[in-house]
């Protein structure tokens, strides 16, 4: 280990809340080599990026480091001067965080960001910085990199925004960069190409990258070495390879078992027809002027069509921005759409609203994000037992705590729990509150929209379990909204791909996971399931 | 352990205990509060009538009934006056009185003054007496108590009014928010103060005309962030799963949006108590405010400003309203830092 460019050793980190101190690492041993990638992988909670930040000491002033030492350049970052540590930031360490829409300022023109970081540690003249500022948005990948200098942040895309942070984190060529979940907030084939661009560039630079990330798809795709976390400790540290084919730690084995796979329980084509959406339209109006005409319309769903049919999971997929969401909204007429759906016999876009409400039992909706969707303000028991009250009404408070405790029973809650708050829960249970406030109601179908996007992958794992086992007993009917490929295999029966609120392909899932024919879909598959090297 | 319980809320029962942590904010309550109480109860200690008296073997309480003088063996049909000497000696004769702590209410003139009205502090007035001879300290009682009480009506109602248009508006948003904000822009922007004037011309206001007039033209304080507060709430994922649930749209605004505003409407609510406060004093200062005769603080200060040879006048009313409103204050600090989650005790 002489090419060791980063140790750490015996790091402990806690935070000071009131006279309270949690630890969240614990006695962490790292060593980042000269030019190689180590992953750092875990589940949110499991101190990766506490133990990446302090490297820097970017952590709040609330943390203090009982033990060990980050050893960098033969200095310890710990006990180094403010001033030492802030030569060392963005000069030879830099960092990507990993929500581009935020990190960059929203007042400052890019080419201004990206000048201050050569500014600030070296010595060029306005005209050199603004070449070298030009040179690094051409080297990541800009189109009309001398238009993006004098752009604000909101006018570039998501992954555009990730570019530049990318050229201001490697700007002073660094000989480590950090790379804190750089991609998760990215849609699957911008991920892909900011994965890239940072290998490519590291091929280049030489520089080491301590990548974190939760994803095992991407562990497999660039990491030299991989180190998995849990609860502050490292668990295992070993080549991809090893990790992959042969885990040494029972926790390594459970993340990587925790991969979606599998595939849907069989559904008889016999049954009958549940949903037909014909040419479903929603557009939002863009209007101009003190009146407000309507000048244009942002055609968010433009005129699709599909059938489901009962017990059947439809998977909707596309990338962000592609209609699916609004699609679902639209079905449970929570958006205002044209076009024809029907539920069995009822046509939802010829009802009027009391007459919606009244449907409302029979189609249910579960959110991407578990914790927004439930009223912080209210008891677990209150939030379930809710939707009762208004299609029961004439149910005694004790049947309707019998229905509340049934059903936390049935989602794999312990209904002695239902007297407290959401905030005391953890995001899978949240997810598992949601549920069985839609089940309660007995639904016929149900719009999953990404409901495990914001999860672990091994609560992920339990929750689409959980969802199967469900529509296996009830019969249920779901349309299940993602961009995850992965998830949508294991899960669904048909699918749908949508780009730009149009469907481009449909069919059985089968079919389009073994032969998918647009192109795009061709490159959704590819970005989703390439670099399975292990 | 049914639905139908309402807890105390950990989060409400963590800000009170936050609200007492802040010791100003905690005793400014208490005090003002107990001025409250004890000026609720003015009739008892301020008054020209005794609280009991023990006559011929009966007792009377001329605070519930009136007497005539005839009662006690005088010699008028009329109402017994319990300052004459001529009808206390009559009750002393065959029984006794309990006088309240101040003999003198809002409006009696006391006639035993030793020089011209206003009368400078002395035993008898111990705040002496506006330039109708009647007692100081009772008229700042009976003032306080009408103007916390004004104060609180009118903070209530507009609050309500407030909180109900904000609410309407936030969360329908689209055509009823445009219209609603136009005409507040409106209305807000009309001389109150000039039509308060007109009106009080037309009609001889009192207590509740005054109530009906500044509401008329206070309710809009709140209307702002609960609207903004429904703005945001109303696209909470907990709202939409609400709506699919099947809940009606009253039963969404008031069970899972209105908490939300709620917070920054009680934030507000003493400081929009403080400044109806101020609404009735400068109406009374200006002489448009409550009838002539009624205690008033605003009365009061104007009193103190045409006879500034007696600085008696302006003083207490001027130290009674910075008292009052300092504790107002203090109170509105304490209610928002208890709200504010970034704020650490």
């Amino acid at each position: 280990m002489t090419n060791a460019l980063l140790t750490i050793q015996n790091l402990s980190i806690s935070f000071k809340m009131g006279d309270r101190i949690s630890t969240v690492v614990k006695t962490v041993d790292l060593i980042l080599q000269k030019g190689e990638t180590l992953a750092l992988v875990g589940e949110s909670g499991s101190g990766k990026t506490v133990t990446a930040m302090s490297i820097l000491r970017l952590l709040p002033a609330s943390a203090v480091y009982p033990t060990g030492s980050i050893e960098f350049d033969g200095k310890d970052c710990l006990t180094l001067s403010e001033d030492a540590i802030r030569d060392i930031r963005g000069n030879r360490v830099g960092v990507i965080f990993q929500q581009p829409m935020t990190s960059l300022n929203p007042l400052h023109r890019i080419g201004k960001q990206l000048k201050e970081s050569i500014f600030l540690h070296q010595q060029v003249s306005n005209a050199e910085a603004d070449n070298r500022a030009l040179y690094w948005l051409n080297r990541v990948g800009l189109k009309t990199p001398a238009a993006k200098l004098a752009a604000f942040p909101h006018q570039l895309s998501g992954g555009e925004r990730q570019r530049v942070m990318i050229a201001m984190a490697l700007i002073n060529e660094p000989d480590i960069l950090i790379a804190d979940e750089p991609t998760t907030a990215l849609d699957v084939t911008v991920q892909a190409q900011i994965l890239d661009l940072i290998q490519d560039l590291q091929a280049e630079m030489g520089m080491a990258i301590l990548f974190i990330t939760h994803d095992l798809t991407i562990v497999r795709r660039i990491a030299d070495r991989v180190a998995v976390m849990k609860e502050g400790h490292i668990v295992e540290t070993d080549l991809p390879e090893t990790i992959f084919t042969s885990p040494a730690h029972p926790y390594t084995r459970h993340l990587i078992d925790s991969e979606p796979k599998g595939w849907p329980d069989p559904a008889d084509e016999a049954d009958e027809t549940l949903i037909e959406v014909s040419h479903l339209k929603v557009w939002f109006p863009i209007q101009k002027g003190i009146l407000r005409r309507t000048v244009d319309h942002v055609k968010a769903v433009d005129d699709i069509s599909f059938t489901l049919k009962k017990g059947h999971t439809l998977g909707i997929v596309g990338e962000s921005g592609s209609g699916k969401s609004t699609t679902g909204f639209a079905i449970l007429k929570l958006t205002a759409s044209r076009g024809k759906i029907l539920l069995g016999e009822n046509s939802l876009n010829d009802m009027d609203k009391s007459q919606i409400r009244q449907l409302r039992k029979r189609m249910q909706i579960i959110f991407q994000d578990p914790f927004g969707s439930l009223n912080p303000r209210m008891s677990v028991a209150q939030i379930i037992g809710e939707g009762l009250s208004i299609h029961n009404p004439g149910m005694t408070p004790e049947q309707e705590e019998n229905e509340i405790i049934a059903v936390m029973e049935k989602v794999g809650l312990d209904p002695v729990t239902r007297e407290r708050y959401p905030n005391e829960f953890s995001g899978g249970q949240h997810q598992r509150i949601a549920i069985a406030r839609a089940l309660i109601l007995k639904p016929e179908f149900m719009v999953l929209d990404e409901p495990t996007s914001s999860l672990d992958r091994s609560v992920q794992f339990q929750v689409l379990e959980l969802l199967k086992k469900l529509q296996k007993e009830f019969h249920l009917t779901y349309i299940f909204i993602s961009h995850d490929l992965k998830v949508v295999k294991s899960l669904c029966h048909d699918i749908v791909v949508m780009k730009d609120g149009l469907i481009v392909e449909a069919g059985n899932s089968d079919k389009i996971f073994s032969d998918p024919e647009h192109a795009y879909t061709r490159q959704l598959m590819a970005t989703a399931f390439q670099g399975q090297r292990f | 352990m049914t639905m139908t319980r309402i807890p105390i809320s950990k989060i409400n029962r963590e800000r009170w205990r936050r609200f007492r942590a802040n010791r100003r904010g905690y005793i400014s309550l208490y005090l003002f509060l107990i001025l409250f109480m004890v000026t609720l109860f003015s009739e008892l200690i301020a008054n020209d009538k005794p609280l009991l008296i023990y006559y011929d073997a009966g007792f009377y309480c001329p605070l519930v009934k009136e007497y005539a003088e005839t009662r006690f063996g005088g010699e008028f049909e009329a109402p017994a006056d319990y300052k004459d000497p001529y009808v206390r000696d009559l009750i002393k004769q065959k029984g006794w009185m309990i006088n309240p702590l101040i003999p003198f209410s809002y409006n009696t003139i006391n006639y035993d003054l030793k020089g011209p009205a206003p009368a400078p502090p002395s035993t008898t007035n111990w705040l002496g007496t506006d330039d109708r001879g009647r007692d100081v300290t009772a008229r700042l009682l009976y003032g306080f108590r009408i103007s916390v009480l004004f104060g609180l009506t009118l903070t209530l109602c507009s609050s309500a009014i407030g909180i109900m248009a904000g609410a309407m508006q936030g969360y329908y948003g689209g055509s009823i928010d445009i219209f609603g904000q136009r005409f507040i822009e409106i209305w807000s922007s009309l001389p109150t103060l000039f039509l308060l004037i007109i009106l009080s011309s037309v009609v001889q206001p009192n207590f509740w005309w005054l109530l009906g007039i500044t509401l008329m033209f206070g309710w809009m304080s709140l209307v702002g962030v609960v609207r903004a507060e429904f703005l945001r709430g109303r696209n909470f994922e907990y709202v939409t799963a609400a709506k699919a649930l099947g809940l009606s749209d009253t039963r969404i605004i008031i069970r899972h949006v209105l908490p939300n505003a709620m917070v920054a409407a009680i934030t507000f609510m003493p400081f929009i108590l403080g400044g109806s406060i101020t609404t009735l004093t400068s109406l009374d200062f200006l002489g448009f405010g409550l009838p002539v005769g009624s205690p008033s603080l605003g009365e009061l200060l104007a009193q103190g400003k045409a006879n500034l040879q007696a600085p008696w006048l302006g003083l207490s009313a001027f130290i009674v309203l910075s008292l009052m409103f300092s504790l107002l204050v203090f109170i509105g600090e304490g209610v928002r830092d208890a709200f504010d989650p970034r704020k650490v005790y």
